[in-house]
């Protein structure tokens, strides 16, 4: 607490300090409760899900068998749901199937019970007569297009085809083609990425109730206001009758960004119909098959450089599965796009980006969003032409790395904080990757002679994301913050912004306190709820930090100036003084909103201009060793140096940026939804593999601090994603160190590593050297 | 069937079916949440408990199975005011994000640091590889249970050069230290 006495509030100087994190203690106690752990309402009841088991088809009945007795079983269809859509961007997608199934565990039929086991029975007493329909399973039928399987609603896509979404972007040169003839060396190749599952250890789970106000519903999420908002139009509600809060949630990585809207719909039906409180909690199996995951991807790039390795052109097309439907499929192509050209300096650039639907489960977000599937093409397309000119990946990088005075793909001048070219040379020194690289040379020809069947291996990779959303986006979005005073010289922050792990909670807390001289104890952080909290945009896009956090770094700052005016006019002590002002004003509240910096111009139509207020850089290497008889892959180390503005809590930084490598490595390695027929069959924690503490290297992480000059506590920029978009190309380059095997397709299991080695999976690449 | 064991160190006498899971009766019937479900069949250690001193998942052993025996769950390792140095570890030193891994690492952590005062990362990274955290990458983890380590160590040194009883920041399970 403010200590009485004092005459100034203790400027509590907590920026940059690792201190305790605010949601510690319940946490270590088991006493935080996530949405499972709520005391059971009165009359509670739980809710259950029957889902489509084909991939596509039409919806002949659905019956419930009359041996069956449902009396006290609710049941809600298509024909309950007031408005079926769940609003999101495109408006595409049922909130239960009524007469067409797009994808494999489409939701059809909603049931509620007390009773766990009767409901449980209740799902297999509901037979489902669907009349299968030719599916479109792969991007490249998608593609094709002659099975049409998305009908695209007004403004969306492109008639008649399965085309979602397309762009364009452009550079330089018109005619890129005329220029790659004239450049030295020319070199294309193809690159893939595979689906992945987010894989909170919390599965999706909501409790939804309705009473007089309207509509009220709890759960695990990232971003209440999506849900606020699917609620109103699902329902036809005015928005004051929709309240929708947070609960402790268990881990999110996007998974919990858009999909929990569709839930919280569901529990909502199942409540008004039943009249009585719903919860839905999803097993594993039901999270891993019905909710979204990373889009696959496949980038075909064909470059031109010089005869000394200085890029020249790009030309690439990207190519996303989006799924059955569009959820938010265009933004993740976009940022896609907008990361496809990595860190390097292209003065021509060609790119197209095109998301076509296919009958599969919707993809959706997941840290990086789009950006990891088109960084590992770019850099393993670097690492390939590197070997194809002779020199070391690392050489070519660092040559054509973007600096300070660059314009990227986008034509985005790149003014400030750019510390590529820091990070590079920070992961070369603290891995000493050029005499690693020797000495592991070395090591493995004294293997090879002595018969041993284990190769090590260092590669790395440099990228970069992009903090806040994309292009107009935040100003579009005008996202608020607040942080009212409260008796005692208390602060509180109000925002909209979630902590899922991440660590915004104690984060805020810091910026606030050194914002306006206000202990770090003596702040509150209100739940987010929409009745509480004002809109502050969802809590995604590397934007929590950077852009709310900012705003909350100014309404803080406006409460602590009117206190401090106030002592110097009255006296007393900064808690005297807010008591006196609160008596007067009744009540003391800043209300700011995200104002970009005023240099950020761009252009939709074009595709040109300034994709992000700024970036964050990074550069990962990866020493591995690979089994050659077993192709089994461990990672041994992984240094990460990652620039992140300025680390408000450097412990959680480098939270971030491991927990976020690690998924990466998973991605690479273990991580693979094995599909037949539209169906998943590995929807389990014991068949879809991600890494335990064993299999993760030791890491070795660095903090750069290159600020930005308008982000937060002295310049923070978002790092949430960043991790995740690095840590596949560079452990592929360390695999191709140890083996010489160049993999361009995700996962490296060892079944697609021994595979490639026998030249079944080789790399694509066709080089051809210009006349 | 009525069942009897101790539950962090209390004598509790329940009256259920046998073959109910141990993590249904502690949520459900004992309302201690802090043990939690993420798969519900064996592999991501997040209902973690002791039973007699050893880690094992709840959603695996049946309430028949714990007769006469001794459960430790997370609300056992500490109390507010009195946090484990394994539960004060992870909320300073990074091995706590979401949280929702945490109670079940704890005690896994816990268990080991029983058996063995310094382990080795080696040795931590085995315990806990039952464990499966999707947030910190399991650094900050390793970190904080080397840091709980030297501060258990470091209470256990206090405690045998003042001559006083069991420190009220150690654990206060009725489980033998
Ligand atoms: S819930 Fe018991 S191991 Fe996953
Ligand atoms: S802290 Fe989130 S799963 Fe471990």
């Amino acid at each position: 607490m403010t200590a009485p006495n004092e005459k100034e509030p203790k400027s509590a100087g907590v920026v940059g300090k690792s201190i305790s994190r605010s949601d510690g203690v319940a946490k270590v106690l088991g006493t935080a409760r996530y949405v499972d752990d709520l005391p059971a309402l009165p009359g509670e009841i739980h809710g259950a899900t029957v889902r489509s088991p084909v991939p596509r088809g039409r919806i002949r009945s659905v019956r419930f068998d009359p041996s069956f007795d449902w009396s006290d079983v609710i049941v809600v269809q298509a024909s309950d749901v007031p408005v079926n859509v769940v609003a999101l961007i495109a408006d595409d997608q049922p909130v239960l199937a009524a007469k067409q199934v797009n994808h494999a565990y489409e939701p059809i039929v909603l049931l509620a019970c007390a009773d766990r086991r009767k409901l449980t029975l209740a799902k297999l007493a509901v037979h489902l007569d669907i009349e299968p329909l030719v599916p479109v399973l792969d991007v490249a039928t998608a593609l094709e297009g002659s099975n049409v399987v998305w009908t695209a609603p007004a403004g969306f896509g492109e008639p008649n085809t399965n085309v979602v979404k397309r762009y364009v972007l452009t550079k330089g040169e018109v005619d890129v083609d005329a220029e790659l003839a004239r450049c030295a060396h020319v070199l294309s190749g193809a690159y893939s990425t595979h689906h992945q599952e987010q894989l909170y250890i919390e599965p999706q789970g909501v409790l939804s109730w309705w009473d007089d106000d309207g509509v009220h519903l709890v759960g695990s999420m990232q971003c209440p206001f999506y849900v606020h908002k699917a609620l109103v139009k699902a329902f036809a509600l005015e928005p004051h009758q929709v309240d929708v809060a947070q609960a402790v949630t268990g881990g999110g990585f996007g998974g919990k960004e858009e999909y929990p809207s569709i839930l919280a719909i569901h529990a909502a039906l199942l409540s008004r119909k039943s009249g009585r409180p719903v919860r839905m909690i999803y097993d594993r199996t039901e999270d891993i098959e019905a909710t979204t995951k990373r889009h696959p991807c496949l980038c075909e790039i064909t470059t031109g450089c010089d005869a000394d390795g200085t890029l020249r052109v790009l030309k690439m097309r990207v190519v996303m599965d989006a799924g059955a439907y569009v959820t938010l499929t265009p933004v993740v192509l976009s940022r896609g796009l907008l990361h496809a050209a990595g860190t390097y300096r292209w003065p021509n650039v060609f790119m197209e980006a095109i998301a076509v639907a296919t009958n599969t489960p919707p993809n959706g977000a997941f840290r990086g969003f789009g950006a990891p599937q088109t960084i590992w093409a770019i850099e393993r397309h670097m690492d390939a032409l590197a070997a194809y000119l002779g020199t070391d990946p690392m050489v070519l990088k660092r040559k054509n790395v973007l600096v300070e005075g660059d314009t990227t793909a986008t034509g985005q001048l790149l003014r400030t904080s750019v510390s590529s070219l820091e990070c590079l040379d920070k992961g070369s020194s603290a891995s000493r990757y050029v005499e690693r690289r020797a000495e592991i040379e070395k090591e493995n020809r004294r293997r090879a002679q002595r018969g041993e069947r284990k190769r090590l291996g260092i590669g790395a990779s440099i990228f970069m994301h992009g903090a806040g959303f994309t292009g107009s986006g935040e100003r579009v979005l005008q996202g608020k913050a607040a942080v009212d005073l409260l008796p005692g010289g208390r602060l509180r922050i109000r925002t909209a912004s979630t902590d899922i792990g991440q660590g915004t909670e104690t984060v805020f807390r810091q910026i606030a306190s050194d914002a306006c001289g206000v202990a770090v104890e003596d702040i509150d952080f209100a739940v987010p709820s929409t009745k509480v909290v004002p809109n502050s945009g969802p809590t995604v896009a590397s934007r929590t930090v950077m852009v709310v956090g900012s705003v909350v770094e100014a309404c803080a700052r406006e409460i602590g100036d009117r206190v401090k005016t106030e002592q110097v006019e009255q006296g007393g002590t900064f808690a005297e003084a807010a008591d006196r002002l609160l008596v007067k004003e009744g009540s003391v509240t800043a209300l700011h909103q995200y104002e970009p910096p005023p240099f950020v111009h761009w252009d939709d139509e074009a595709y040109k201009g300034d994709a992000y207020p700024c970036f964050a850089w990074m550069c990962d290497v990866a020493e591995v060793e690979v089994d050659l008889d077993t192709f089994e892959t461990d990672v041994k180390k992984l240094y990460l140096i990652g620039d992140v503005g300025k680390a408000i809590h450097p412990t959680m930084c480098k939270g971030q940026l491991e927990g976020g490598s690690l998924q990466a490595m998973g991605w690479a390695l273990f991580e693979e939804v094995v599909w037949k027929d539209g169906l998943i069959q590995n929807p389990r924690m014991t068949n879809y593999i991600i890494p335990t503490a064993l299999d993760a290297p030791v890491f070795d992480t660095t903090l750069v601090e290159c600020p930005f000059p308008y982000g937060p506590g002295g310049g923070a920029k978002g790092i949430g994603e960043l991790p995740m978009d690095g840590g596949a190309p560079a452990i592929a380059a360390a695999v191709e160190h140890a083996t010489g095997i160049a993999v361009h397709h995700l996962p490296l299991t060892p079944e697609r590593l021994f595979e490639a080695s026998l030249g079944r999976l080789s790399p694509t690449s066709t080089f051809h050297p210009a006349a | 069937m009525l069942i009897r064991f101790r539950l962090n160190g209390e004598t509790r006498e329940i009256d259920v079916a046998p073959m109910r899971r141990l993590l249904d009766v502690l949520r459900l019937d004992l309302r201690l949440t802090g043990t939690k479900e993420g798969c519900g069949e064996g592999e991501c250690g997040s209902c973690t408990v002791l039973l007699d001193g050893d880690a094992v998942n709840a959603c695996m052993v049946v309430i028949g199975q714990c007769d006469g025996r001794e459960i430790t769950s997370v609300e056992g390792l500490g109390s507010e005011k009195h946090l484990a140095p394994i539960q004060r570890a992870f909320v300073t030193d990074g091995g706590a994000q979401c949280g929702i891994c945490t109670p079940g690492v704890l005690v896994a952590a816990e268990s080991l640091l029983r058996r063995n005062a310094a382990p080795s990362d080696e040795q931590i990274r085995e315990a806990l590889a039952g464990n499966l955290c999707r947030c910190t990458g399991y650094e900050r983890i390793v970190e904080s249970v080397r840091v709980a380590a030297v501060e258990r160590a470091t209470l256990a040194r206090s405690k045998t050069s003042n001559g006083s009883p069991a420190s009220q920041r150690g654990t206060k399970s009725g489980a033998p230290q």
